[in-house]
């Protein structure tokens, strides 16, 4: 097993982690933390791939998804805080009611 | 000059339309709408006496006045053009003349009317269609005017429309004309399609030099398409029905349009096309066959109708059945000969009824009048004189015109055959019977008036039994003006079998005998007592039934057209195809997609760990079906 191998199944590991966690927790902020895991194993994978083609495309992407998830991030915390400031918990079942 | 006939009286359609109707504002009174629709219409009866001199200078070469050009399609243009011929001037004559003077009864017989100025702009309007229908070139500008006499027609039926049965008989008398107008239509297109053009007179010219260069098209076909549309319009089986009921409207109205000129449009087309119906020996029998056969069925019925415009509505079918018999067996210029006597008696028995119908409040079931003749003399004398002339008394008018029909139904080369003659003359005589019962019911023997109607009876005012007079005095000696010389050159008289020649006297004094047999039996069965009329019809119960009901023509219609007819509406068209088919189809898919939003609405219960759940599905979805196909 050489190391690009190796990365990739780290990074498929990290998202599995992630999604796994996304799916069975509860708790609204674990959640956002489980989404920011996947996103660095999607980073990891690129950076692999960037390695081992020798570009710089899949480095730049990784960049760009930094931004993003910053900019996920800063709209997703308040977001959870108005949340919480209006039933007091952090539990995910007690928000079924904003569906459309 | 043309021009200028023709739209006179569209000018004042358009000035009393819009300023003595509600639409204006009723901006004029009365004086106003009377020199206006009576003085444009008497403008163009002098243009148009003056256009009959010009032509006489013109050695009768016919005057040709293009207005405007329609359209030009490939090389043949379509022109709105007037042409002023022999025959035109007869029309255009009659259709002014007489129509300038029952505007002027008009004036009279509505002077009580809230929709004065209305009346007397559809007034205009018809006559300025008819004039375009009688002066235009081609059939195409003729059949604008077709159209739109039809339209005022209906208008002028329909005018006192708060009666929901006189808007019923206006509907159905402009029904009843766009079925055979399809009939007219084709035979336009046949025309336009073999010859490429429309104009009446070059369609004549092709037909007539046969010999050179034959149209490409069966005269018969054609003949037989216009005489479709010629059936509608003048009212012959069997699209007679409309006719009668057309009584609905105002007396002139009946007068005008429905006996003096609207309906011999027909007869005007036939004789117009008649270069086409010389070729046309079988379209030339069907026209005679129908128009004998309408002649004699629409007299049988007048004989037992009690209303006194029902009387004269069938009595006009008749008559217009003499008229096709004529050009049936190729006497054009005789046709129109009995259309202008016929105009002149017709017109002054219709306004003698108005008169009566007039002087009576309303009133006009025969059964309710009689012995008017000391109260009401002038309308009596000239009603008199006009049944009379319808009758075929010598020497008045219809005796004329309806000998000559009788001569050429008898002996014409062009299909004339005893048969003919018989039926003709059996009607010859109904017709003296039933004009004489009229004028017995109407004017003699003992008043059956109610007490309350007989106190109000009175002649008429000036401006009606001036009219009256001056009608009664052309039929009387209308028929002395020799039209049908006069048409010769244009309409030539069919030559008569050599052999049949010695019968012209007998078969004259045999008319004669006949029109005062049908007097002599009106004076015996009506004269005397009324039991006697009662006892015949009583005896003949059956018969009388039958005529009373008119055939019941219009409850055949009813049952074979009309109710098939609307149940195909109703079933097939309306429940099946829009309500079933349209509708369900759109509601079916509506309702689909109402049903799937309802199921897929469930998935998305705001569970954000089910939308996890689906997401990932999706992934690992996505990727099997990857790793599976590359």
């Amino acid at each position: 097993m050489d190391r690009t191998q190796l990365l990739i199944g780290l990074a498929m590991a990290l998202f599995s982690i992630g999604l796994l966690g996304v799916i069975v927790r509860r708790n609204v902020l674990v959640m956002l933390m489980c989404m920011e895991l996947m996103l660095n194993g999607v980073n990891l994978s690129l950076v692999t791939f960037a390695q081992q083609t020798a570009t710089t495309v899949g480095a730049v992407l990784v960049f760009l998804i930094f931004v993003v998830a910053t900019a996920e991030i800063a709209l997703a915390i308040p977001i959870v805080l108005l949340l919480v400031r209006g039933k007091r918990t952090l539990k995910l079942d007690a928000y079924n009611d904003l569906k459309g | 000059m043309l021009t200028a006939i023709v739209l006179l009286p569209l000018l004042g359609f358009v000035l009393n339309g819009v300023l003595a109707t509600q639409l204006g504002g009723n901006r004029v009174g009365k004086p106003f709408v009377v020199v206006v629709g009576c003085g444009l219409p008497l403008v163009a009866f002098a243009l148009a006496v003056k256009a009959l001199f010009d032509l006489q200078h013109a050695n009768y070469a016919p005057l040709v006045e293009i207005v405007y050009r329609w359209a030009t399609i490939g090389d043949s243009p379509f022109e709105i053009a007037f042409y002023f011929d022999r025959l035109t001037a007869v029309m255009t004559l009659i259709v002014t003349g007489v129509g300038s003077v029952i505007h002027i009864y008009s004036v009279g017989y509505m002077a009580h009317d809230r929709s004065f100025g209305r009346f007397f702009a559809y007034l205009n309007l018809f006559l300025f269609f008819m004039l375009l229908l009688v002066l235009g070139r081609s059939l195409l500008v003729l059949f604008v005017g077709w159209e739109g006499v039809g339209l005022a027609s209906y208008l002028l039926i329909g005018f006192w429309f708060d009666d929901l049965a006189n808007a019923r008989a206006g509907k159905k008398a402009f029904i009843t004309n766009r079925i055979g107008d399809a009939g007219f239509l084709l035979g336009m297109f046949v025309l336009y399609q073999a010859l490429g053009t429309l104009d009446m007179d070059r369609i004549n010219a092709a037909f007539a030099f046969t010999g050179s260069a034959a149209p490409a098209v069966s005269a018969s076909l054609v003949g037989i398409l216009l005489f479709i549309g010629a059936t509608g319009k003048s009212a012959q089986i069997p699209l007679h029905v409309w006719l009668p009921d057309a009584m609905a409207g105002p007396t002139p109205v009946s007068a005008l349009i429905h006996a003096a000129t609207m309906v011999t449009a027909g007869v005007y087309l036939v004789a117009r096309m008649s270069g086409v119906y010389l070729q046309a020996p079988e379209a030339s029998a069907v026209i005679a066959i129908v128009g004998v056969a309408t002649a004699f069925f629409a007299a049988t019925i007048a004989v037992v109708q009690t209303d006194i415009k029902k009387v004269l509505a069938y009595s006009t079918v008749s008559q217009l059945g003499f008229m096709f018999l004529a050009l049936g067996v190729g006497a054009y210029g005789v046709a129109i000969f009995h259309v202008v006597t016929h105009a002149f008696f017709k017109a002054c028995l219709f306004l003698g009824a108005g008169s009566v119908i007039h002087a009576l409040g309303g009133e006009q079931d025969v059964r309710k009048m009689g012995g008017l003749a000391r109260r009401i003399p002038i309308t009596f004398l000239t009603f008199a004189v006009a049944t009379a002339a319808i009758a075929g008394i010598p020497p008045l008018a219809g005796f004329f015109s309806k000998d000559e029909i009788l001569w050429y139904a008898f002996a014409s080369k062009q299909g004339g055959s005893p048969l003919l003659w018989v039926v003709a003359a059996a009607t010859a005589l109904m017709t003296a019977f039933y004009m004489f019962r009229l004028l017995w019911l109407t004017f003699l023997g003992r008043s059956r008036m109610d007490h309350e109607v007989e106190h109000h009876v009175h002649e008429s005012p000036w401006s009606m039994t001036g009219v009256l007079l001056l009608l009664a005095m052309l039929s009387a000696v209308g028929g002395f003006i020799a039209l049908p010389h006069f048409l010769e050159p244009q309409l030539p008289l069919p030559t008569v079998h050599e052999s049949l020649h010695h019968f012209e006297t007998p078969l004259l004094v045999l008319s004669v005998v006949l029109a005062l047999a049908g007097l002599a039996g009106a004076a015996v069965l009506f004269g005397g007592p009324p039991e006697r009329a009662q006892a015949l019809q009583e005896r003949f119960a059956g018969v009388h039934r039958w005529l009373s009901g008119k055939y019941f023509i219009d409850e055949l219609y009813e049952r074979v057209i009309g109710r098939p007819l609307v149940w195909l509406s109703d079933r097939v068209f309306l429940n099946l195809s829009d309500r079933w088919l349209l509708d369900g189809t759109l509601n079916g898919m509506g309702a689909l997609g109402r049903w799937g939003g309802g199921v897929l609405s469930r998935v998305q219960n705001g569970s954000l760990h089910r939308y996890a759940w689906f997401v990932m599905m999706g992934i690992v979805g996505a990727l099997l079906w990857s790793w599976r196909h590359v």
